[in-house]
């Protein structure tokens, strides 16, 4: 005869949900990039980590210095997840990310870098107020610096506000070719920036905008304006646009 | 499912790809008892997720000696109750500002173990008494009587004798009965 209360005690034993080992165990990949390949670390949430080989170094060193530094299991990924193919070559939504390590701060930063579109750029400054904190232009550098996901969150696109683009990850060159590859015009931004030129506006609809933004691009010459601060331009009739929201 | 000397050989070997095996093969016990222990059903897996994350980056420090004499079920384990007693003590400390945890001042739409004590499922009244056993009976009823292991392995987890064991598991039980006939009196 059975016993019900130990019956019913043995049926509290819920099996463990399909994803438990997803959640602990996680997996990578080494798949193309716009300057070659890349490593990636994904988890069940999204991607963790995303490096270029050519500095990241060997797979198995990649992957010991992660497994340190994180303190987590990573094996092979069965597949790529979805969207993280199509981001590297430029389209797309892109796939989700696990950023949960990170601080709110570093957080938000990064969810207003990934907001740049593709071919514009933005300076530290401008990522600072729009997370909420614009005096920290400092920690936005030290933030990006360390961007887990570089590419998916494109950190390339944030450059100082004096026309240099400034430091990258792995090395000034990349970020350079990354920009170049979306077809910014550096050498004409630092020929503006040289000029003291920071933002430009046109004269028709009275907006004045970040050189790159898609609204600046499209004044012709004739109505064109340079203009070295927000506040001069609103002293001269300009209100800031409204997509890129020039600082 | 590999048996525990598979295991622990494949974790000497490799251990990333032995851990997943270990992950796949103890998933289920290691989750039924943080399921017991977690208080809400949708912290089961986080717990059980956190406790393997530490078991993983206990075994990145030991030699194959040590991993070779791991009794893995109830090491997994204790790193579990640890873990959570670990989670308790920081909740208690540091009130969590996600949202997940409802204030104390509004009444919660799930019932609450008062309540589930008191219907009519005998798994479920069984559950809501289980968390008002003393801390040492509801884990040996938990690990004796829910995912079944020999008394051995309930003394290692609990860090006491096997006589010692079967008592807690014994007067565990004896309360569990108790408090079924007398919340079905009232009710």
């Amino acid at each position: 005869m059975t016993d019900p209360v130990l019956a019913a005690l043995r049926d509290l034993a819920e099996p463990a949900p399909a994803t438990l080992a997803d959640r602990v165990v996680d997996g990578w990949l080494r798949v193309p990039g716009p300057l070659g390949e890349v490593y990636a670390v994904v988890g069940a949430r999204g991607v963790r980590l995303l490096r270029p080989a050519a500095f990241a170094g060997e797979l198995d060193a990649f992957l010991e210095d992660y497994r340190s530094r994180h303190g987590r299991p990573v094996r092979p990924a069965p597949r790529a997840p979805r969207g993280l193919l199509p981001a590297l070559r430029g389209r797309g939504e892109g796939p989700a990310l696990d950023l949960g390590d990170l601080t709110p701060f570093a957080r938000e930063v990064l969810a207003v870098t990934a907001r740049i579109p593709a071919g514009q750029i933005r300076p530290y400054g401008w990522v600072a107020r729009e997370a909420g904190h614009p005096a920290a232009v400092r920690a936005v550098g030290t933030v990006l610096a360390r961007n887990p996901v570089p590419l998916l969150v494109p950190c390339h696109r944030v450059v100082r506000s004096d026309g240099d683009v400034g430091q990258y990850l792995s090395g000034r060159a990349d970020k350079v070719a990354l920009l170049e590859r979306e077809g910014v015009e550096l050498a004409h931004l630092e020929a503006l920036a040289a000029a003291g030129t920071r933002l430009v506006g046109s004269d028709t609809t009275g907006v004045v905008c970040f050189p790159t933004c898609h609204h600046a691009r499209r004044i012709t010459t004739a109505h064109r304006h340079g203009f070295p601060s927000l506040a001069r331009a609103r002293a001269a009739g300009y209100r800031p646009c409204r997509d890129c929201r020039p600082s | 499912m590999a048996d525990d000397e598979q295991l622990r050989a494949a974790l000497s070997e490799d251990l990333d790809a032995g851990f997943e095996a270990l992950v796949r093969t103890h998933g289920d016990v290691v989750h039924a008892v943080a399921r017991r222990t977690a208080e809400r059903a949708a912290d089961a897996e986080d717990l059980a997720a956190e406790a393997f994350l530490r078991a993983y980056r206990a075994l990145r420090g030991y030699d194959p000696d040590r991993i070779a004499r791991l009794d893995l079920r109830p090491w997994l384990l204790t790193i579990l109750l640890n873990t959570a007693r670990n989670d308790r003590r920081d909740a208690a400390r540091r009130p969590r500002t996600d949202g997940a945890a409802d204030p104390p001042d509004r009444a919660s739409p799930a019932p609450g173990p008062a309540e589930r004590a008191e219907g009519t499922d005998l798994g479920d009244r069984l559950a809501a008494l289980l968390a008002t056993l003393p801390v040492a009976q509801r884990t040996a009823v938990v690990l004796r009587h829910v995912v079944d292991l020999p008394v051995a392995e309930v003394a290692a987890v609990l860090a006491c004798s096997e006589g010692t064991a079967r008592s807690h598991a014994a007067r565990g039980l004896a309360a569990l009965r108790t408090r079924l006939t007398s919340t079905e009196e009232t009710s």
